[in-house]
């Protein structure tokens, strides 16, 4: 046996290295290539759960077209034909809105893992305004007051784990965790309080957010100034920068005289209050409220703004990819009467999974054996 | 000549086909949508299901004709799912759970054209809005003949000399101390006590609709406390299990459970939906309004009972429950009867007069007089119970609103 032979013996099958650039070009072939093998591979799970599926293939360009049905498609509803589409934008914009709230704080490496808690107490501050003061005040002041109330409520839930964590260190992950569960069991006490014998839902005959043209566009400019205002924050102003330095390393902040104390705890009041304003979107706008109101987008924001990689422009997109996909998934799951479903979340947990996989090839090269050998006979 | 045939015989169709408009529409036209609270591994979600499908197959529906949305949560979810159904073409949109009402309600005030139907709800009769229908089933009736069953599985224990302590005693599991678990248990007591006229009962409430874990816990509880035999309004397996494990007879809900359970189980007593799938459907082909309230009856084939297992039920109770059946058809016999002596009573007084509570208003203040011609007149002045009166022989061990 010769020399050479034996030293590709020895190399493994498959090695790694870390790539120094990628061209943004191939980046965004890696991340389309791993969306579209996300959703073949969804496609094969389908086939195995869907029983429906299997005995009609051709529901199959059904199950694709799905995702564009699910937000883009044209309703029944004579009044209202693109409702589909707006309802879409609208909810894709209150979903920006939490993960634009969370990212000061992620880049400052603080794990929120609370907005779905400082939603809620939003909209309960909101709500609480409303109970009390609605149709008894005229409507312009009550809605100022329930913006003022939602934030002033989010900005507490945001800033009490903040507080202890500056002053005895304590972990934020599982404190801002264990707010949220306060959050909702407050929730669900003052509805009962205020309703004893209803079904866990208060609903209000005020504080319906103003029309802008139409009922949606209000909340999707807001989410939209909100992506803008949150890039210039974090690209050009003194507490920005702050941020960032806290973030990469608190003892290089302490170092050139940033109180990091002070950065964590006015970041996360501004955190939470950005998701107070967010619940005061949505009380004004289902003008009623449950312990489950906020419905998980306040975990589902988590990711969204991890996709973005904090980038609040960026983020617009990235709403809207997890929406489309959350509600593609949804109307699979109805077309294919799926029995026992678990599968919207299966779909969409997926996808995402190719999604934020594909990272990795964007950040790694793989070397396989046999090519790494020729490329070196080439280079011979 | 020919042509003018023609032109009338084209009129006529024309004229016949926007006359079969007004009427109605094709049953090809027809299109269901189903919203549920959870999936089939809730028994009161399953139960839907199973009517829905079994609707669907006597009907003669497609596949694409019906659309069923599982795990929408009573909030603001149910509206838009509900206005998502009427984007799909849907016609008819039913929700299954309490708490969807007030989302319903909302959809329907928006898409008038749409007919909303809710099960246990009780606002469409205070609403008058033309396409918001509330629907529900005497099931009360059916406790009944259930309790006639526990009644004489007590009598046969007494006769054996088993009795855990002087009087029969039952125990009963409810979810929350609302009217329809008070109207359900009181009505499977009197069905016992018609039967077993000394029987007390005592009921602990678990706070939770489904928890298999309390369900069981409270099950067991009231056997330590002395019950010869258990009967529950919750929708786990937690208290039938609980009386198969400690050798209790237990008259079950929502459907038999004589599976897991061989040793105790009697009876079930449920509500078949499937009766109001084809009432609705059929109402919207002939083009007739739906009913503002919908209560299925023993008639109508939405209270029904599950065969009996007769391995554990005393001799001669498929018998007696057909009997009280027949008189129930007659309206010789009344659940709520409050005309004979010493048979319901409060505080040790006849209950000759009753307010209930049947307008839902903030304060829920009584506004009905339901005791008229010698008894109560349940789920007659709206569909969801509302008998909520706390009788004597019943003790409440707690309450959970």
């Amino acid at each position: 046996m010769s020399h050479p032979s034996q030293n590709a013996e020895r190399e493994p099958l498959i090695h790694l290295s870390k790539r120094s650039g990628i061209h943004p070009a191939k980046a965004w072939g890696i991340r389309l290539a791993a969306l579209a093998l996300g959703l073949i591979t969804c496609g094969l799970i389908a086939f195995l759960l869907s029983e429906k599926l299997r005995s009609d293939p051709k529901l199959i360009e059904k199950f694709y077209t799905a995702f564009y049905r699910a937000s883009f498609g044209r309703g029944k509803i004579a009044s209202d034909p693109y409702r589909k589409t707006w309802d879409f934008l609208q909810y894709s914009a209150l979903l920006l809105c939490i993960a634009l709230a969370l990212t000061p704080a992620f880049r400052m490496r603080f794990w929120n893992i609370g907005a779905e808690g400082q939603t809620l107490i939003g909209m309960l501050g909101a709500s609480a305004v409303n109970f009390y003061l609605g149709g008894k005040i005229p409507e312009w002041l009550l809605l100022i007051l329930m913006l003022f109330a939602a934030v002033l409520a989010g900005a507490v839930w945001g800033v009490i784990p903040a507080l202890f964590k500056a002053r005895w260190g304590t972990n934020e992950t599982l404190f801002t965790l264990m707010m949220n569960y306060v959050a909702m069991f407050l929730t669900a006490y003052l509805i009962k309080k205020w309703q004893p014998m209803g079904s866990g839902t208060l609903a209000f005959a005020n504080g319906k957010l103003p029309a802008l043209i139409n009922n949606y566009l209000l909340i999707i400019l807001v989410s939209v100034a909100l992506a803008a205002a949150m890039f210039v924050y974090l690209r050009y102003s003194k507490h920005g920068y702050e941020i960032n330095v806290v973030g990469e390393s608190e003892r290089t902040a302490q170092y050139v005289g940033i109180s990091v104390k002070k950065v964590i705890i006015r970041t996360m009041l501004l955190s939470g209050m950005l998701c107070g304003l967010t619940g005061f979107l949505f009380a004004g706008l289902n003008q009623n409220i449950t312990r489950d109101s906020i419905g998980g987008r306040g975990f589902t924001a988590i990711i969204v703004a991890w996709l973005a990689k904090f980038n609040p422009l960026v983020m617009i997109l990235m709403a809207a990819l997890v929406l489309l996909l959350q509600k593609g998934a949804g109307q699979i799951s109805q077309d294919l009467n799926v029995q026992k479903t678990a599968m919207p979340d299966v779909i969409v947990g997926v996808i995402l999974f190719f999604i934020i996989g594909c990272e990795f090839f964007i950040n790694y090269q793989v070397h396989f054996r046999g090519r790494g050998q020729k490329r070196e006979e080439a280079v011979k | 000549m020919k042509k003018l045939v023609a032109l009338l015989l084209t009129l006529a169709l024309c004229l016949g086909t926007v006359a079969a408009l007004a009427d109605g529409i094709a049953k090809e036209e027809v299109k269901l949508g189903v919203i549920l609270l959870h999936d089939e591994d809730s028994t009161y979600d399953l139960n839907f299901i199973n009517g829905v499908n079994e609707a669907k197959e006597a009907l003669g529906l497609s596949d694409d004709q019906v659309i069923i949305v599982r795990n929408i949560p009573e909030s603001n979810e149910c509206y838009q799912t509900a206005l998502n159904l009427v984007d799909e073409g849907c016609n008819i949109i039913f929700a299954d759970s309490f708490g969807h009402e007030s989302f319903m309600l909302k959809a329907a005030q928006e898409v008038p054209d749409v007919d909303f139907c809710h099960a246990t709800g009780t606002m469409a009769h205070t609403e008058n809005l033309a396409n918001f229908h509330n629907a529900f089933a005497a099931i009360y009736e059916g406790r009944y003949l259930a309790g006639i069953a526990a009644g004489m599985k007590l009598n046969e224990i007494k006769a054996a000399g088993k009795l855990k302590g002087e009087v029969p005693m039952m125990g009963y599991v409810g979810a929350y101390t609302y009217a329809e678990v008070v109207s359900g248990y009181t009505s499977f007591y009197l069905g016992a006590k018609s039967v077993c006229p000394d029987v007390i009962m005592k009921v602990q409430f678990t706070g939770s609709w489904y928890d298999a874990k309390e369900e069981k816990a409270a099950a067991e509880a009231l056997i330590n406390a002395g019950a010869d035999l258990i009967s529950q309004h919750a929708d786990s397996m937690g208290a039938p299990t609980a009386c198969e494990n400690a050798g209790i007879p237990d008259v079950s809900y929502n459907g038999s459970t004589i599976e897991s359970c061989p040793n105790t189980f009697i009876v079930s007593s449920r509500i078949n939906w499937a009766p109001y799938f084809e009432y609705i459907v059929g109402q919207k082909i002939k083009g007739e309004p739906i009913d503002t309230d919908w209560t299925g009856t023993i008639e109508t084939g939405s209270v029904v009972l599950t065969d009996v297992n007769t391995a554990v039920a005393a001799e001669g109770t498929v018998e007696a429950i057909e009997a009280a059946k027949a008189e129930f058809a007659a309206g010789t016999k009344h659940v709520f009867d409050t005309a004979t002596e010493g048979f319901i009573t409060k505080d040790g007084a006849p209950l000759d007069s009753y307010l209930a509570d049947v307008d839902t208003d903030a304060a829920y203040t009584p506004d009905t007089e339901v005791v008229a011609d010698g008894y109560f007149h349940e789920s007659e002045f709206r569909s969801a119970p509302y008998f909520d009166v706390q009788i004597d022989g019943i003790e409440l061990l707690n309450a959970m609103f």
